[in-house]
């Protein structure tokens, strides 16, 4: 616990500062302040290299002076995990922000880490396309920054998570290796996934640079249907109804007495589906802010932190009923405003197989249990960054 | 093999879970691709996970090389035997644990044949959605070791898509567990990174998979084309009018006669046929059909024919999917390759592979997966005329080199193994392949499992500090350590 607190010393950051400004330029370096602290960790500096070179170079300098790495994108979720044992540079990918290729005939976008969500988006629908996700806060979250938490959104029902819709990525290691894998193909199994690898590890393998995502077309016209629900169960019957039909819903969530669905296609495939729903609850016109509800939970209520759950379709309403404001997903993947007994209702979750994470910086443990896989975790972070100079502590058990 | 080891793994596994005469093991002695011979020191079939554990341990004690197999059935060598070490075949382990509707989850062992799992699912009106052409033989197991696709993959995503949990043997004998029924465990998604890693990073015992709800309808179109390059255009046309098919596939003129000769799939005689196949709520592929059938009749489709009934679409199918052993009906030998390329540069690509065939004097048939650009193409040959198969070899690895050069694959779904090994050092870089054997290292650090693939050199992991034991494929001179 030494490192905790460890103070940060002015001397340190002159230091590492010099070697950053030598690499990315005096002007894209700076002194932290108390603003920058993560998760109430200070920093030393702050660095924003212009490209994946200088992350690479930046990272090797870091790690050889063994200090401690925060990668930063948008700002948004960067409290998210467990707070870092030292958190001595951050680096940011703010500059890193350029949509490299839009291959809109093959359904493709290379893009760099730093791109927000929704400048990516305004570019790929200049060819009426989009990356199938709907993530929290894309004004100011980047890809990068999803990527490392996984956030993807309500769509997954649909086109899948960020895992099924990445397809190339490249990564800066902590030693300053700059590795790609995937490719910029759909379809294509050569090698080991680095991809869904780095996607959802916080961060804690090596910082990404640059993504390669498969595309979808923009529906040509969606619909937002609500139907009032009495109760939690009353809320899975509709859910499991709907999963159960032979329709194509796009999305489908359930908040506090409500359930929406997301229909997209031709204007009559969509009024087909709509009377098929009719039977499942009175259908109300539903607002298109509803697929933003996920927001909505934060800040949290001074009660506790958000928290994302998961679990079954069939255990939807058992696990709705332990909160007073969620959202949660027909997939299984809620959001809910927490109070009370973390681990009591934790082990609960994972003993119907389901998990609970903290997002936001408590003295709690952000993940709970990892499985027997963690030794294994522990070794691929070892191959990837021996010294554990990416977001020391951050991950599950310690990682 | 020491007799000590035989015998440790016949009390093991009994008996008839142990093959080690050599007439025997001749059945093992390659897989799918069969100009890959070696002959394994045994093969062992065990029926339950605690077997798997008791073998993958005797090898890690012993340093003894495997190769897990299931159906035998890949198409580049990602079960070939390795000299000395033995086969762990799955064949055996092919219950279907648990069927949860409710939750689309359907938990197999890895030797569960993939078309068994929709037929188990069928009358529910669910249907497992990775659909390689050999689904009515190969295994679970196979299809996660290679990351299987098929046709439908196009919109439903390839096995990773729909492999959500696994037990797995680690090289070392331990057992973990990675993922489960729900989405997102917490920690790396090691499930993500062991599907497609061709049995190089352990043995899966048992496989968690998401089914999927049968679409209200499947409409399959046919539609012929004077040449590839119009189909082509046409795919261009469906994709840029925003819609997803089911399936695009494309067959140019002598796949289309081979097919024809193997299972009179009724094809009309072109240039280029393109397959489209929509599914889902009749009023919106009614819709979308209506669209389809202009953009093809707009790139000069003469014919189109919509299938009208199960029975027609089935056999439209069958045609497509029995292409490549079809072409034992026109040719005596055969190259079976796996390009992909950005779709966009499929006529380019076409039209290069066109003018190699002419420079070399090969025929080479194609059969694709248009709508991902995943190339089939077949590189027709006669062994007995001599250096044609060394020609052939190479006219495949050239078609490799441009899809490369294009920006795209060397495989899209049907794995590096032993084949394309050596043409990974061409795709990736050095550092890229250095960090992919990283994870190899934190899995195997002693580099047993299914060694010597997929990597064009096999890196053998810093040991922990102790007493220096060379590996077998270091004192052979076919690998380094670093």
């Amino acid at each position: 616990m030494a490192e905790l607190f460890r103070p940060a010393s002015r001397t340190q950051a002159d230091g590492i500062g010099e070697v950053l400004r030598a690499i990315v330029g005096p002007e894209h370096v700076r002194i932290a302040t108390e603003e920058d602290a993560v998760a109430g960790i200070a920093p030393l500096v702050i660095v924003e290299p212009a490209n994946e070179r200088q992350v690479a170079s930046a990272l090797r300098c870091a790690n050889q002076a063994g200090l401690s790495v925060i990668p930063s994108g948008g700002g948004t979720k960067l409290d998210w995990g467990n707070r870092p044992r030292t958190a001595d540079v951050i680096l940011s990918t703010r500059r890193l922000n350029q949509v490299i290729e839009h291959a809109w005939a093959d359904l493709t976008v290379t893009v760099e880490a730093g791109c927000t969500i929704a400048q990516l988006q305004r570019t790929l629908a200049q060819h009426g396309q989009r990356l199938a996700i709907d993530p929290l806060w894309p004004e100011r979250a980047t890809v990068g920054g999803i990527l490392a938490t996984n956030d993807s959104g309500s769509l997954r029902l649909a086109y899948g998570a960020l895992r099924d819709l990445i397809i190339g990525i490249t990564l800066a290691l902590a030693d300053g290796t700059i590795a790609s894998s995937g490719g910029k193909v759909v379809k294509n199994v050569a090698g080991y996934d680095l991809p869904k690898l780095a996607t959802g590890s916080l961060g804690t393998l090596g910082v990404i640079t640059r993504a390669v995502f498969r595309l979808h077309p923009l529906p040509r016209k969606s619909r937002t249907l609500s139907i009032p629900v009495k109760d939690a169960a009353d809320m899975q019957r509709v859910i499991l109804a709907i999963l159960g039909a032979q329709l194509a819903p796009a999305a489908v969530q359930a908040r506090s007495g409500n359930v929406d669905i997301l229909l997209e296609g031709t204007p009559d495939g969509i009024a087909a589906q709509e009377s098929a729903i009719k039977e499942f609850g009175v259908v109300r016109e539903g607002s298109p802010a509803v697929w933003k509800a996920r927001e909505e939970l934060w800040p949290p209520s001074g009660a506790g932190p958000i928290v994302k759950f998961t679990t079954l379709p069939s255990g939807l309403s058992a696990a709705a009923a332990r909160f007073s404001r969620y959202v949660v997903q027909a997939t299984g993947v809620g959001f809910a405003q927490f109070e009370g007994d973390l681990a009591g209702l934790r082990a609960e979750m994972e003993r119907d197989g389901g998990s609970l994470t903290v997002l936001g910086a408590t003295k709690l443990d952000a993940w709970g249990s990892p499985g027997d896989a963690l030794p294994l975790m522990r070794g691929v972070k070892e191959q990837f960054d021996p010294k554990g100079t990416l977001n020391p502590g951050r991950f599950v058990g310690g990682i | 093999m020491n007799p000590n080891t035989l015998q440790e793994l016949r009390g093991i596994l009994g008996p008839y879970g142990l093959i080690s005469s050599s007439e025997e093991l001749r059945t093992y002695e390659c897989d799918g691709l069969t100009n890959f011979r070696v002959i394994p020191s045994a093969v062992v079939l065990p029926d339950s996970t605690e077997q798997v554990q008791a073998v993958v341990r005797v090898c890690h004690r012993e340093r003894i090389p495997f190769v897990a197999r299931g159906s035998g059935t890949g198409l580049s060598g990602g079960a070939l035997p390795v000299a000395g070490g033995i086969v762990i075949c799955l064949a055996r382990m092919k219950r279907i644990l648990e069927v949860d509707l409710v939750n689309a989850r359907v938990v197999v062992e890895p030797g569960v044949i993939n078309l068994e799992v929709t037929g188990r699912v069928a009358s529910a009106n669910f249907f497992y959605a990775p659909d390689p052409s050999s689904q009515s033989v190969c295994s679970i197991g196979g299809n996660v070791a290679e990351n299987s696709g098929g046709a439908h993959c196009l919109k439903y995503g390839f096995t990773t898509t729909h492999v959500l949990g696994l037990e797995v043997v680690l090289p070392d004998g331990s057992l973990v567990h990675f993922g489960g029924k729900t989405l997102d465990a917490p920690g790396y998604d090691l499930a993500g990174v062991f599907v497609g890693s061709e049995g190089t990073l352990g043995i899966a015992t048992k496989i968690t998979l998401r089914i999927v709800k049968r679409p209200e309808c499947v409409r399959t179109l046919l539609a012929a084309f004077h040449s590839t390059n119009e189909a082509g255009a046409a795919v261009s046309g469906i994709i840029a009018a925003g819609m997803l098919p089911a399936a695009i596939e494309m067959m140019d003129n002598l796949a289309i006669q081979a097919a024809e000769a193997a299972v009179h799939a009724n094809y009309p005689d072109c240039g280029g046929l393109l397959l489209v196949e929509l599914d889902g709520p009749v009023a919106e592929v009614d819709a979308l059909m209506t669209h389809v059938d202009e953009i093809c009749r707009q790139n000069g489709a003469w014919e189109i024919r919509v299938a009208q009934s199960e029975t027609e679409r089935a056999l439209v199918w069958k045609g497509r999917k029995a292409a490549f052993a079809a072409m034992g009906r026109i040719s005596p030998n055969y190259i079976v390759q796996d390009g992909v390329i950005p779709r966009t540069s499929l006529p380019q690509i076409l039209s290069e592979i066109d003018q190699l065939s002419i420079e070399t004097g090969l025929r080479v048939a194609n059969v694709f997966h248009a709508g991902d650009g995943n190339l089939h193409p077949l590189v027709l040959y006669d062994r007995r005329i001599p250096g044609q198969e060394k020609a052939a070899e190479r006219l495949s690895e050239r078609i490799l080199e441009l899809c490369i050069e294009k920006g795209g694959s060397i495989t899209g779904e049907h794995g590096v193994g032993e084949e394309k090994k050596h043409m990974m050092s061409k795709m990736f870089a050095e550092p890229d392949l250095d960090t992919m054997q990283r994870v190899r290292c934190a899995f195997d650090p002693l580099q047993l499992s299914n060694p010597t693939k997929v990597f064009p050199r096999t890196r053998l992991c810093g040991e922990k500090p102790g007493e220096y034991v060379p590996h077998p494929l270091e004192v052979a001179g076919i690998a380094e350590r670093f």
